[in-house]
């Protein structure tokens, strides 16, 4: 029990990612409502982002900008700047998030204009009359 | 429906806790995130490039093409979503 | 005092004088920290898409506090057209050159021949010409998402 409870401790990070992603799953597939859906895909990607900036934290490690000069001349020790990686990777997946949402939010205008309704059932009502 | 999507949620979310075992702990400098491709482009990035934040040095970089697709896939969204809604008047 | 009472009472809801002229003042300097925020991406937090988002929220904010028709008559429809197209076309055009010029594409290194800066330098310089790029596509699809989602594709009413 209590090497379990540190093992939480020592990786909260992932079970808070992990209780978001399942907020975000149960909007995703639980809901009717497309909107409702849609907001669901963000927090999961939020849920996702989250998880890798968090992969590249080092304890006690400065932000990945350099004083140029005196890394010219004294060279960088890797250990003591966090991983840039993931947050290169996490601002392209935020702008993709980012056009994703806007190109679902146009479709959905569409499907309301045709339909009259964003609940799922009642589209496929529609669509099968 | 509901309660299946409800026990879903619940089966994929305990066996992501499962797999957090597997996971380094918080902050550990020795990660093999940390490890594999990251020390490489602290330790050149400035010397190769002259940015001192090396978050632009890679991204515009050492992955260029990276962020030239996700510029496209941008500006696909923006013709896609012009393409469904605009209705031009003239 | 009278001609502001009947511009007053011939305002329809939800415009406000106080939120448009704090809109209109704010603005100016939304626009000057989104340039600083590209121009700056070597230095400090930042680059294209910050400062391309920033730039393109004022815009936004200007078409929430005044309407959409304000917004689009300070960038027309058709400039938002000709900016995103230009901001993709800077980065793919800056990639090809590189391949142009003897490098591979996006090894900015090669463009040392057009203009003799030194290798590294060209490097750093750009990854600048690639972010100016960035920001203008982001800014003007950023804006063009906003005015068609809230005005359904009619582009004159909105918010």
């Amino acid at each position: 029990m209590d090497g379990m409870l540190q093992e939480i401790v020592a990786k909260y990070n992932y079970w808070i990612y992990v209780v978001l992603m399942m907020i975000g799953f149960y909007a995703m597939i639980g809901k009717r409502n497309l909107v409702k859906k849609l907001l669901g895909m963000n927090i999961f990607q939020t849920a996702i982002i989250l998880f890798f900036i968090s992969a590249g934290v080092k304890r006690g490690g400065g932000i990945p900008i350099l004083d140029k000069h005196h890394a010219l001349e004294f060279g960088v020790n890797a250990s003591q700047i966090v991983n840039p990686l993931p947050h290169v990777l996490m601002l392209t997946a935020i702008v993709v998030s980012v056009s994703v949402t806007g190109v679902a939010l146009a479709v959905m205008q569409r499907i309301y204009r045709e339909y009259g309704t964003l609940e799922e059932d009642e589209i496929l009502e529609r669509i099968s009359e | 429906m509901k309660a299946l999507a409800f026990i879903a949620t619940l089966i994929t979310g305990l066996l992501l806790l499962y797999g957090t075992k597997d996971f380094a702990a918080w902050g550990d400098p020795d990660s093999p995130a940390n490890q594999h491709l990251s020390p490489v482009y602290i330790t050149k990035a400035v010397e190769q490039t002259h940015v001192p934040n090396i978050v632009t040095a890679v991204l515009g970089d050492y992955r260029g093409y990276d962020t030239m697709f996700e510029t496209v896939v941008i500006f696909c969204a923006g013709m896609a979503v012009v393409s469904v809604l605009r209705r031009d008047k003239s | 005092m009278k001609q502001l009472q009947a511009r007053a009472d011939n305002r329809p809801l939800g415009d406000s004088l106080i939120v448009q002229t704090g809109v209109r003042l704010l603005v100016p300097f939304i626009q000057l920290f989104g340039l600083y925020v590209i121009v700056h991406g070597h230095y400090s937090p930042g680059g294209g898409f910050q400062g391309g988002v920033i730039l393109g929220s004022s815009f936004i904010l200007l078409s929430l506090a005044y309407d959409l028709k304000t917004s689009i008559k300070h960038f027309s429809v058709r400039a938002n057209a000709v900016l995103s197209n230009t901001g993709a076309l800077i980065y793919t055009g800056t990639a090809a050159l590189c391949a142009v010029m003897g490098g591979l594409f996006l090894d900015y290194s090669a463009l040392d021949k057009i203009i003799p800066l030194g290798v590294i330098e060209w490097r750093s310089f750009g990854i600048f010409v690639v972010e100016v790029g960035v920001g203008l596509a982001v800014m003007s699809i950023m804006l063009s998402l906003f005015w068609d989602i809230t005005s359904g594709g009619e582009m004159d009413e909105g918010l």
